[in-house]
């Protein structure tokens, strides 16, 4: 019979209990010298208090958080210094053990929880069975009924909104403070983010409309084969959406002519057609055709040509 | 006894019983609740003696100060989207459009009272709990000790990690700032990228197309509420086992697979802890005051069409941005579908796939193994090379994705253009894990033939040379701490006797026994 065992014995059975005494050497400190300990663990008490003190201090005196931090934190630290070395150094550190008794129950209680599940279904539950199948319907509606808020409580369902933009034939482009974009407003090399005119401050559309208007030369570009009048007077524009995971491509390297988008680095070749030079974008980004009014102010010829930004399922391919 | 009620002090005492008023009011809870076994038996409870045990410590006490310094941020945070023009104290953001969400963090961060070291507290308690999940993950990964009876607690623990991922990354989000918007937009497009549903997803979860006015909010209670509930009880149910199964325990003098030996609950490792609680609190509140972390205010608002040139997630975050930076731009387009390989894979099937792995592993070793026996003893990782092997490849490739997470700035460190950076974490992320296994696994081999006293302390040796020029060694006298390591474990006393000379004075309830 193990320690253990002996001790819970003597205890069911109400017998005196084992006793050790203090010299045991399982309760002595567990440093050679337990009054250097003792100071010790006292000065870091002290430097504790003064911590929590002094945190009370600059709280009053609303000070710096780099005071409050300070102070507290080394008052915090230094009380818990304290209290570790005490347990660590001046309390029993054993070795003590405790028996491990096993997890499992005794047979017959295993066969008789067993017997409770099985024989109860088997003979009280299972006969009733169309209760039973009525009662699954049941609930196996309900579940799928319980899903209904879920679906269309949540959102609405997307529709086609993913696909479409604000932009439209001969919107006018706007900056963020509602400026339309004159023929002459850009120097070549110049860049500006631009909406279409009147959805410029809807925070909630900016995000998919969002455009980059780049001067990229002083005459027309034909960046692809089939848009030759899509970029008058070197302006180009492309949706700032990228197409890898919908950060707005904000960086615009002059002298490589490359759009880069800071999230994941991918880089667009402004001049042939935004197609992704570098990085995990899967596809150009998409061109929006411009024209210039009678005004000379920049307006788009139509909408883009295909859902702009990070690709989904529903999203068409042609 | 008197009757007049004027009983001396110690008339008093013995009416009480031995020992005193503890033992009286003992007396009366255990008449109604029936506590006194089961008490007994929690303060004598043991704790194996050995660092790698307070990992975990480390992780609930700094959950613990994410909830006290969570709690005083809900204060002052305003979870909403409701766009005004600012009039707050802080100068710079006068007059600029802000959501209330960050109009509120920053106030919180600039005029309240110890605000900003609450929030940044907040924010390292955040790091340091995460870091400490996935270290003590490791330990018991490594020593085996996930194995029968306990691979429901590694359920438990893993799935702890998984939500505090996401409440980390949810917590980030909230102050509405332009690098966290830029991780929710990032988020977003990794939801819709999932097939058949992903669209319908974001759009249940942001309530529309992405910004919406409704994320901030929706993410405010599960990050406040929903998930700290879950997260609550699921440490309940963590330590629950815990107690239940007893802690597993090193090989070592007198520990067997029927016992766990170490100090007893009261008053040892209660000490040590209360402690640990109270310095790691104390680290925390130091780094919150002195480290700057997170700086919403010098960002700015978040806006659609705006971004800062530093995206970066916390670290945590780190390797998958890393897998989604080297992963090449693969897409499906076709019969009028999109399926965007480059998010899918990275950022959606390949964590699933990590942390699907993790969740089978007992299984997995169990059916490769054929073991079907209760451990409580723990495995020396060198003795299991394989598996010390496939974690250490693991952890490999962990930290190669994060360091590929650092793309760009790496290609500005040394001169060297982006893309040889990323085709070498290309070829890394596959190379460093393999490399890294196979040569933990020899490493294992080799120390397998080292003696069984490695990480002992060793007595000192005192060398002489006599006076005829031979030199002797002669280990020093066994000091008394050596001794301690020696003693054979003994129950927790229940008695503890005092000699008669080492008190002055009777003191209630010790037993005295004549020396
Ligand atoms: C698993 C536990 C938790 C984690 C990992 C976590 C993490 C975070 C992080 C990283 C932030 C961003 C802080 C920043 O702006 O720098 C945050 C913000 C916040 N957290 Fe938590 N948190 C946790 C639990 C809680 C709890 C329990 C509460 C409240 C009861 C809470 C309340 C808040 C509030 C109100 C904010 C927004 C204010 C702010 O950003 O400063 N958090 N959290
Ligand atoms: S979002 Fe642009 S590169 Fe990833």
């Amino acid at each position: 019979m193990s320690q253990d065992t002996e001790l819970e014995a003597a205890m069911d059975a109400d017998l005196p209990l084992p006793a050790t005494s203090l010299d045991d050497p399982h309760l002595r400190e567990a440093v050679r010298n337990p009054e250097g300990a003792e100071r010790a663990i006292a000065w870091f008490f002290v430097l504790g208090v003064i911590g929590v003190a002094l945190f009370g201090a600059a709280y009053v005196q609303n000070w710096r958080p780099f005071t409050l931090g300070l102070s507290l934190g080394l008052g915090l630290f230094f009380l818990g210094l304290g209290i570790t070395a005490w347990g660590k150094y001046l309390m029993p550190q054993g070795p003590f053990s405790e028996a491990r008794h096993a997890l499992h129950s005794a047979r017959a209680e295993r066969e008789a929880i067993a017997a409770a599940l099985v024989e109860r279904t088997g003979v009280v539950v299972k006969r009733r069975r169309v209760l039973l199948g009525l009662l699954g319907s049941g609930m196996g509606i309900f579940g799928i009924v319980a899903l209904f808020p879920l679906l269309r409580s949540l959102g609405p369902l997307p529709g086609l909104t993913l696909t479409k933009t604000n932009w439209r034939r001969g919107s006018l482009l706007v900056d963020s403070n509602g400026r339309a974009i004159h023929v002459e407003a850009l120097e070549p090399g110049g860049i500006v983010t631009v909406f279409p005119a009147g959805f410029e401050s809807n925070d909630q559309t900016v995000a998919v409309d969002q455009t980059v208007l780049i001067r990229a030369g002083t005459t027309a570009i034909v960046t692809e084969k089939g848009r030759s009048t899509w970029a008058p007077a070197g302006y180009i524009a492309y949706s700032k959406l990228c197409t890898h995971a919908g950060c707005p491509v904000g960086l615009y390297e002059k002298l490589l002519r490359l759009l880069v988008c800071p999230c994941h680095q991918s880089m667009f070749n402004i001049d042939d057609g935004a197609v992704p030079e570098f990085g995990p974008a899967p596809r150009p980004l998409p061109q929006l055709p411009l024209y210039i009014d009678r005004a000379g102010f920049l307006r788009a010829q139509s909408g883009y040509d295909q859902p702009v930004g990070p690709g989904y399922y529903e999203r068409t391919t042609t | 006894m008197s009757t007049a009620g004027v009983r001396t002090k110690r008339e008093a005492q013995a009416a009480r019983g031995r020992y005193g008023r503890v033992g009286q009011i003992i007396g009366e809870i255990d008449d109604r609740l029936g506590v006194a076994k089961g008490g007994r038996t929690f303060l004598d409870k043991i704790f194996p003696d050995h660092w790698s045990f307070m990992l975990g410590e480390i992780a609930l006490y700094s959950f613990i100060v994410l909830i006290a310094t969570g709690i005083f941020l809900t204060l002052y945070y305003v979870p909403s989207q409701t766009l005004s023009v600012y009039h707050g104290s802080y100068a710079p953001l006068r007059g600029q459009k802000v959501t209330a969400a960050y109009a509120s963090t920053v106030d919180l961060s600039l005029s309240v009272r110890a605000g900003l070291l609450m929030r940044q507290m907040h924010h390292w308690a955040a790091d340091i709990f995460i870091g400490a999940i996935v270290i003590h993950m490791a330990r018991i990964f490594f020593t085996g000790a996930f194995r029968k009876p306990r691979e429901l607690n590694w359920t438990i623990g893993l799935t702890l990690l998984v939500l505090s991922l996401a409440n980390g990354f949810i917590g980030y989000s909230l102050p509405d700032d332009l690098i966290s918007g830029t991780g929710l937009r990032i988020m977003y497009s990794i939801i819709l990228s999932i097939p058949f549903v992903g669209s319908y997803l974001a759009f249940w979860l942001f309530g529309g197309n992405y910004p919406g006015t409704l994320i901030i909010p929706r993410l405010y209670i599960v990050h406040v509420l929903i998930l700290p509930a879950i997260l609550a009880g699921l440490i309940g149910a963590h330590l629950f086992l815990l107690v239940r199964q007893k802690h597993t325990q090193f090989p070592g003098k007198g520990r067997t697979e029927g016992n766990v030996v170490g100090s007893p609950m009261y008053p040892t490792f209660m000490a040590k802890t209360t402690g640990y609680l109270f310095m790691i609190t104390g680290v925390i509140t130091v780094l919150g005051g002195l480290a700057q972390i997170n700086p919403i205010w010098q960002f700015g608002q978040y806006q659609a069409d705006k971004i800062s040139y530093a995206v970066q997630p916390d670290w945590y975050m780190g390797w998958l941005d890393g897998a989604m930076r080297i992963m090449p731009s693969w897409e499906f387009a076709g019969w009028g579908h999109t399926i965007p390989f480059v998010v899918l894979l990275p950022a959606v099937v390949f964590p699933g796939m990590i942390f699907t792995l993790c969740y089978a592993w007992p299984a997995i070793e169990r059916k490769f193994t054929g073991d079907n026996a209760i451990h409580h003893l723990l495995d020396r990782p060198r003795d299991r090379p394989k598996r010390t092997a496939a974690g250490a490849a693991m952890i490999a490739l962990m930290f190669t994705l994060l360091g590929a997470s650092a793309t760009d700035v790496l290609a500005n460190f040394f001169h060297v253009s982006l893309n040889e950076v990323l085709w070498t974490f290309r070829v890394l992320v596959f190379v460093v894990p393999i490399v890294a296994g196979l040569f933990t696994w020899r490493i294992c081999l080799e120390m397998q033939g080292g003696g069984a006293d490695i990480g002992k302390r060793k007595r000192a040796v005192v060398m002489t040379r006599s006076a005829t020029g031979e030199y002797r060694t002669v280990e020093t006298e066994a000091q008394p701490d050596d001794e301690h390591e020696e003693l054979p474990p003994i129950p927790v006393p229940v008695h503890i006797e005092v000699g008669a000379g080492d008190t002055d004075g009777e003191e209630v309830g010790v037993r005295t026994v004549p020396r």
